[in-house]
């Protein structure tokens, strides 16, 4: 019979728990509940005087083509940085995994940019990719034209994923590197001894086994880029150019902070909220299926 | 070490409060960053070191909208400061806030003696209610104005600035021709392209008096001369006469102007001292009056900048230091003065205006014809169209246009249908501002 430790004073094991029980009622139950309040109602911005409005802000926000817009827009952008930090990352990983001389150094150097904030990465990407002021307009020089993200979306676009991933790519790499690292070298070494090459290695033997921290990864990034990319769009692009980059986090802010209407971002923060949890109950469900724990 | 800092920063603490003992102390919160931060917060510590009775707390929010939402956050949880600076665009929240202590009846009751005849009449209407009461105090004043480069306008054998806007687009033309690289620099700022140009047309942006007759206004500018004035734009743009600078395009309009891009621009005349901070070596420029549609038929522009609040809800000691405050800060010489002398706002009264020409103020080559700006305030009466915008939750509205103007001027729309599409999505966001205060009359 299997062992178990318990514990026979249930007040005392419930005086174990209280603390985190208290923290998640604070800052998740609790503001969740009031935002749910607010999207129910019309709150001016003061306060007092909220007025019982049923689904009409629900309704507001799902009429919005513009919305579907930021829909859109924020799953692309998840999809595109995720699949583009992993790839790096993983590249990265496998390449320092081989202990290749300086492979101290490079583990180091990697994971600097997960140490900085969304907005100084922000900031960065927009001094160096700026057409008229930043390294980047060498090419506009040679190419007049060919990068603008302030007047074309795609490039916007393409600039604020550049940021997201390359922000992205330091914690990735810490983490496929230490799976890496778990891995047993005499798997390793017995696909060698049996004439598999490098490439080979990795691609049939070291990836598979990486899977559990892949899916892990898979999970983060893309929760990452629809709550914590607001900085990021906030100092480069501020949405635009005519509402390519409009992530819908950033919806949220300019409808709720700037716009001052907490109702409408309230309703959006709910649906927001119910998109991520969705998102991460099907990985769960359907993409953990396919991954192997050792 | 720490320990030992923490020690000293207590008995220093401990030590001005022994001296500020007696000193009544008020909160006042300012949303101006920057050098124009430095510059608030340096007013304060005169104020402080003026009289030894009162003191003001006072902190920068970080931005204007952060200024305003910090406030409102403050107030829900009964925190708020007993002063704040509030942005043009935020005085109707402020109105209907309920939250405020309106600056007319504060002065009464306070007995600061202020003449209210005295403010410039497009700045007084702008802060005033519908019935012409003033809700809070004009701090930091500007208006749109025409930067133009001397240098390129002389290629083509002008003097002056242009008038009309028919005028500038022949400038344009010809300033092309001329192989000026750059005529225009313009960004998407509904305050410069939309407001001011309606206001000083004398053409209207909603109905209502633009919203001062009531929560009811809807937009009309689909309708007005600024669909054909952004055409012009749009054409100026194509035609390689103009160009768009935004932040995100790594120079914004004020810059392009400074070192020397773009030969005109049209900004804030706050930003009169910063272009003569940050031109290049011999730009030879100079500001004048925005062009109009018919020179003969000019209005005022519209004031632009922050006013002062006084919030509700503080002990009678606070409101008093908080008039001494005020007082100093409003009066012509410690106030309108010292603001026009570190930054590029204007005087916001008469007296002020009068005051600092008497000083040759604008004598200093730095600052000559800084005062086209008070020109352009004052070029008319003011008509319920040039007065000022009261729109519900109009930062909206400022970014719809933001966006469909970048969608428009980079081909993916038609500019008619662009501003259509302001406009019916404008009137969304006002009637949901409207129900929002369902039976609140604005003041």
């Amino acid at each position: 019979m299997e062992k178990r430790a318990t514990f026979s004073n249930l007040w005392l094991a419930a005086a174990f728990i209280a603390p985190q029980m208290l923290l998640i009622f604070v800052f998740f139950y609790w503001p969740s509940g009031e935002a749910l309040y607010w999207a129910v109602t019309l709150e001016p911005p003061f306060g007092g005087g909220n007025q019982w409005v049923g689904l009409q802000n629900f309704m507001t926000v799902f009429e919005d083509p513009k919305y579907w817009n930021s829909v859109r827009v924020s799953l692309t952008f998840a999809f595109s940085a995720t699949v583009l930090s992993l790839a790096i990352a993983a590249l990265l990983a496998l390449f320092v995994d081989r202990r290749l001389p300086g492979h101290q150094v490079y583990k180091f150097t990697f994971f600097l940019p997960y140490a900085l904030a969304a907005p100084a990465v922000g900031l960065a990407f927009r001094f160096i990719f700026s057409p008229d002021a930043g390294f980047v307009s060498v090419i506009n020089q040679a190419f007049p034209g060919l990068w603008n993200p302030a007047l074309n979306g795609y490039d916007a676009f393409t600039l604020i994923v550049l940021a997201q991933s390359w922000k992205m790519v330091g914690y990735n790499f810490i983490f496929f590197l230490a799976a890496l690292q778990s891995i047993p070298r005499t798997i390793s070494e017995a696909g060698a001894m049996d004439g598999a090459s490098v490439l080979r290695r990795m691609w049939d033997i070291q990836l598979p086994l990486i899977t559990p921290t892949l899916f892990f990864l898979i999970v983060i990034n893309i929760t990452d880029s629809f709550v914590d990319s607001f900085g990021i769009v906030d100092i480069t692009t501020s949405g635009g150019p005519a509402r390519a980059t409009e992530l819908m986090v950033y919806k949220i802010y300019t409808d709720g902070f700037q716009g001052k209407d907490y109702s409408l971002a309230a309703a959006q923060s709910i649906v927001l909220m119910v998109l991520v949890i969705a998102l991460t109950f099907i990985q769960f469900r359907f993409v953990e299926r396919r991954v192997h724990y050792r | 070490m720490k320990r030992l800092i923490l020690l000293a920063t207590t008995a220093v603490v401990l030590a001005s409060g022994a001296n500020a003992a007696e000193r009544t102390k008020f909160e006042f919160w300012y949303g101006l960053t920057g050098d124009l931060g430095e510059v608030v917060a340096k007013h304060c510590q005169l104020f402080n070191q003026s009289q030894d009775k009162y003191e003001a707390v006072c902190t920068g929010q970080g931005g204007y909208d952060k200024a305003e939402q910090n406030t409102i956050a403050a107030y829900r949880s009964k925190q708020h400061p007993t002063i704040v600076q509030i942005y043009d665009a935020g005085t109707v929240n402020f109105m209907l806030s309920g939250a405020i202590y309106p600056a007319t009846k504060f002065a009464n009751d306070y007995k600061l003696d202020i003449d209210w005849k005295s403010y410039f009449p497009g700045i007084a209407n702008y802060y005033a209610t519908s019935t012409g009461e003033m809700w809070s105090f004009p701090y930091n004043s500007s208006t749109a104005v025409f930067y133009w480069n001397k240098e390129a306008f002389a290629k083509i054998g002008k003097t002056e600035a242009p008038k009309t806007w028919a005028e500038f687009g022949e400038d344009l033309k010809a300033m092309k021709a001329a192989g000026v690289p750059c005529g225009f620099a313009f960004d998407f700022d509904s305050w410069m392209d939309l407001e001011q140009f309606s206001a000083t047309n004398s053409i209207p942006v909603a109905t209502l008096d633009n919203g001062y007759g009531g929560l009811g206004a809807e937009l009309a500018f689909n309708k007005t001369a600024f669909v054909d004035h952004m055409k012009d734009f749009k054409s100026w743009l194509d035609a390689g006469y103009a160009k768009i600078q935004t932040k995100q395009m790594g120079k914004d309009v004020v810059q392009a102007f400074a070192d020397g891009t773009c030969a005109a621009t049209i900004t804030s005349i706050a930003n009169h001292g910063t272009v003569h901070n940050t031109q290049a070596k011999d730009l030879k420029w100079d500001v004048a009056m925005m062009p109009v549609i018919d020179a003969a038929k000019r209005t005022n522009s519209m004031v632009g900048g922050a006013s002062l609040w006084v919030m509700e809800g503080k002990s009678p000691a606070e409101y008093e230091a908080a008039a001494a405050f005020l007082k100093y800060v409003t009066a012509p010489d410690t106030g309108e003065k010292y603001i026009a002398e570190n930054t590029g706002y204007i005087p916001v009264t008469t007296k002020g205006y009068e005051l600092l020409k008497a000083d040759g103020f604008y004598k200093d080559p730095k600052r000559v014809n800084r005062d086209i700006a008070i020109a352009s305030l004052t070029a008319s009466e003011v008509t319920p169209l040039s007065r000022g915008i009261r729109l519900g939750n109009f930062t909206s509205i400022r970014a719809e246009l933001r966006s469909e103007l970048e969608a428009a001027f980079t081909g993916q729309k038609d500019m008619q249908a662009a501003i259509d599409s302001v406009v019916e999505r404008g009137n969304q966001i006002l009637r949901r501002y409207e129900q929002t205060y369902k039976g609140v009359a604005l003041p």
